[in-house]
C-alpha cells in the first residue's frame, strides 16, 4: 500500500496478500469487499488507515472476546476429559504430551489415552510424551478397540481421582465414514462414563481449503468445541481458521509452535492477525 | 457443493453457441471462473497468474471448433496445460549402476515420509528387489520404532543401529546404512528422515548432511496433497536446503483437490513421481498426470 490514495492494484494485493495466507479466494474478496465499502463510507483515507481497517475487519471475523479456555479443570463428575482428533499428521498426538505438560506444570495430574490403536507406534509416542511430561498412560495392544481404550483411560482418570483425562485419537481423514463413526463411537462410549469437556481438533496450518472441509465433518461428528492450530512456527499463516470461526463459530484454543514440550500458546488473535497481515506495507 | 468449472464456464458460454470465436469479454470471464477453481483447489497464487496468462494466450488464437462448444473448447485447452505442466508422462525411479540405489526422503513434518517409505520397500521388493529401510528420524518420539512397525508390516528389513528419540548421529546411521546396504546385498536403501520446517536451517543443513553422507539417486520431497498457498514457500526451501529429484504426493484419498502438485511442479520443475493414497501399505501408485489435472478442476 505505497501510494497514498487507494487504486485497483493496492486493493488486489491486499487480496493477494489474504489469499497467500489460505484465507480462501471468495473470503478474500469478501472482506476486501467489505474494506472498500468501509473506505467509501468513512471518506478517503491513508494506507494507515486502511490497515487498520483491515486489521479490525480481520478481528471481528476472528472474534477477540471468545471464551477460548480449554476446559481441563476436574469437576463433580471427576476428572475433565479431553478429546483430540483430526485428519493424519496434523500434530494430535504432540499436542496431547503437551497440554499434559502445561498441566502438570501447573501441578495437576493428567492421565492420557492411547485410543490410537492403528497407526504403526502410536501408542509408543504418546507413551514416550506421557514419560516426559509425567503423565501416565493407558494404552491395549495394536488394533484393540478404541472406544475402550478411552473408556478405559476415563475410568483410570477416575480411579486416580485425576485433574485431567486427554484421549489421542487416530489420525482420519473425514471423508472416511466408518473411520468417522468409529470416532463418534469412542466420544459416545466415553460419555457413558463421564462427560467429555472438550473435543480439540487439530489442523495444520499449512493446510489449504481443505481444512474448512475437515472442520465441517468433524463438527458434524464430534462437536467440536475448540481448534489447535499446530506448526505455526513455519511459513504458513493458518489462514484457513478464519472461515472456519466464521462458518461453524468453534474458536481457536490453542497454537502448536513447534515440536518441543513447551511449544504450546494460547491463541492470541491479534497476533495471529498481525502476522497474517505482516506483508501488508 | 460447488459447482465444477465446467458447470460454470458452461453456463458462462450458453450465449456463444454459433460464434466462431471467442471475444475478449469472453476470455476474461473464463479467465475469471478458471482462476476461481485454481484457486480453491489450493493452485499457489504466482501459479495461478502464469498459468491465466498462457490459457488467455491460447484461447484468443483458439478457433471455436464444429465438434466442442467453447465451454468443451476451453476446458479442453486448460486440461491440455494442466497436464503439460504436472509432467506428460510418468516418471520412472532411477537405479544406480553400481548398487545399491539410495533414495532419500525428506518433507515437512507429518507429511507422510515414514509410511512411504514402508510403501516403497514394499513395492519394490514386489519387483524382485532387495530393500532396506534406514531409521534416520533420531528425533521425533519413536519414529524409529514406528519405521521397525512398518518394516515389519511390509516384510522388509529395518536398519535401526541407533533408539532415537534424541539419540544418536543421523548422519552416521545413514552412511553406515550403505555399508550395511553392500555387505548384506540390499539393492535399494530407503531413508527415512526427520519432519522439518523449510525455515529451520539447523534441521535443513542436517538434510543436506545426510545426503552427502550418501549422495543418494534420487531424493523424494514428500508433500501432503492438503497443503495450501504455502507449498510455494516449502517447495523452494526444501529445494534450496536439501535439493530434490522428485516429489511424492500423499494423502490423496481424501477430498483435497491437490493444487499442490501443480504449484510445486511449476515453480520447481521437478516431476511428481508418487501418489500415496491411504494408510494401509497398498494404497499407493506411480503418479498419473491426466487423473490429477482432472482432479484439480473438479471435472
Ligand atoms: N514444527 C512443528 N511440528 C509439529 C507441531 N506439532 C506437531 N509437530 C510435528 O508433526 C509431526 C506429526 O505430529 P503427531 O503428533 O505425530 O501428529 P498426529 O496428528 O498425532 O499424527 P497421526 O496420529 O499419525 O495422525 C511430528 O513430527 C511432530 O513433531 C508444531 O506445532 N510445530
Ligand atoms: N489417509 C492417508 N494417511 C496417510 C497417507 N500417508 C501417510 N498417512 C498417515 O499420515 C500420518 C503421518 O504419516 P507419517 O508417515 O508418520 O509421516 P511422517 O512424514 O513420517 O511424519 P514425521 O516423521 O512426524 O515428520 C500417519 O497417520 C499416516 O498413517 C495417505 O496417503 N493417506
Ligand atoms: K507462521
Ligand atoms: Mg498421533
Ligand atoms: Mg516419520
Amino acid at each position: 500500500l505505497a501510494a497514498d490514495r487507494l487504486d485497483e492494484s493496492s486493493w488486489e494485493e491486499i487480496e493477494d496478500i489474504l489469499i497467500t495466507a489460505d484465507v480462501g479466494v471468495t473470503s478474500a474478496a469478501q472482506i476486501v469487499e467489505n474494506l472498500r465499502t468501509k473506505v467509501k463510507v468513512l471518506g478517503t483515507r491513508t494506507p494507515d488507515d486502511v490497515r487498520e481497517l483491515l486489521r479490525a475487519e480481520l478481528l471481528a471475523q476472528i472474534g477477540t472476546d471468545r471464551d477460548r479456555t480449554v476446559h481441563t479443570e476436574q469437576h463433580a463428575g471427576g476428572p475433565a476429559v479431553v478429546l483430540i482428533v483430526g485428519v493424519n499428521g496434523t500434530g494430535k498426538t504432540t499436542t496431547a504430551g503437551k497440554l499434559a505438560r502445561v498441566l502438570v506444570g501447573d501441578g495437576r495430574s493428567v492421565v492420557l489415552g492411547a485410543a490410537d490403536t492403528f497407526r504403526a507406534a502410536a501408542a509408543d509416542q504418546l507413551e514416550t510424551w506421557g514419560s516426559r511430561v509425567g503423565a501416565p498412560v493407558v494404552r491395549r495392544d495394536e488394533g484393540a478397540d478404541p472406544a475402550s481404550v478411552a473408556f478405559e483411560a476415563v475410568a483410570r482418570g477416575m480411579d486416580d481421582r485425576a485433574d485431567t483425562v486427554i484421549v489421542d485419537t487416530a489420525g482420519r481423514l473425514h471423508t472416511k465414514t466408518g473411520l468417522m463413526d468409529e470416532l463418534g463411537k469412542v466420544k459416545r462410549v466415553v460419555e457413558k462414563k463421564s462427560s467429555v469437556d472438550d473435543v480439540l481438533l487439530v489442523l495444520d496450518a499449512t493446510t489449504g481449503q481443505n481444512g474448512l472441509r475437515q472442520a465441517r465433518v468433524f463438527a458434524e461428528a464430534v462437536d467440536v468445541s475448540g481448534i489447535v492450530l499446530t506448526k505455526l512456527d513455519g511459513t504458513a499463516k493458518g489462514g484457513i481458521v478464519v472461515q472456519v470461526q466464521r462458518e461453524l463459530g468453534v474458536p481457536v484454543k490453542l497454537v502448536g509452535l513447534g515440536e518441543g514440550p513447551d511449544d504450546l500458546a494460547p491463541f492470541d488473535p491479534e497476533g495471529f492477525v498481525d502476522a497474517l497481515l505482516e506483508n501488508v506495507e | 457443493m460447488f459447482e465444477t468449472l465446467s458447470d460454470r464456464l458452461t453456463s458462462v458460454f450458453t450465449s456463444l453457441r454459433g460464434k466462431g470465436r471467442l471475444s475478449e469479454e469472453d476470455i476474461d470471464t473464463t479467465a475469471r471462473e478458471i482462476r476461481l477453481a485454481l484457486l480453491e483447489a489450493d493452485v499457489a497464487l504466482p501459479v495461478v497468474r502464469a498459468f491465466i496468462a498462457r490459457i488467455k494466450e491460447r484461447a484468443q488464437g483458439a478457433e471455436v471448433s464444429k465438434a466442442l462448444n467453447p465451454a468443451q473448447q476451453v476446458i479442453k485447452i486448460v486440461n491440455d496445460e494442466l497436464i503439460d505442466i504436472l509432467g506428460g508422462e510418468t516418471r520412472e525411479l532411477r537405479f544406480a549402476k553400481n548398487p545399491p540405489t539410495v533414495i532419500m526422503l525428506a518433507g515437512l513434518q507429518g507429511s507422510g515420509k515414514t509410511t512411504l517409505a514402508g510403501k516403497l520397500g514394499r513395492w519394490l521388493a514386489a519387483e524382485r528387489n532387495t530393500p532396506l529401510l534406514v531409521a534416520a528420524d533420531l528425533q521425533r518420539p519413536n519414529a524409529v520404532t514406528q519405521l521397525q512397525v512398518v518394516g515389519e508390516r511390509a516384510e522388509v528389513p529395518v536398519f535401526a543401529p541407533e533408539p532415537g528419540n534424541g539419540v544418536g548421529d543421523p548422519v552416521e546411521v545413514a552412511r553406515a546404512s550403505v555399508e550395511q546396504a553392500e555387505h548384506n546385498n540390499h539393492n535399494v536403501v530407503i531413508i527415512d528422515t526427520a519432519g522439518r520446517l523449510g525455515v529451520d536451517s539447523e534441521m535443513m543443513q542436517q538434510a543436506a548432511d545426510i545426503r552427502d553422507a550418501v549422495t543418494p539417486d534420487e531424493i523424494l520431497f514428500v508433500v501432503d496433497a492438503m497443503i495450501g498457498q504455502d507449498a510455494v514457500n516449502t517447495a523452494q526451501s526444501f529445494l534450496d536446503g536439501v535439493g530434490y529429484d522428485a516429489v511424492a504426493l500423499t494423502k490423496l484419498d481424501g477430498d483435497a483437490r491437490g493444487g499442490a502438485a501443480l504449484s510445486i511442479r511449476h515453480i520447481t520443475g521437478r516431476p511428481i513421481m508418487f501418489a500415496s493414497t491411504g494408510e494401509k501399505l497398498d494404497d499407493f501408485t506411480l503418479f498419473h498426470p491426466d487423473r490429477m489435472a482432472s482432479r484439480i478442476l473438479d471435472m
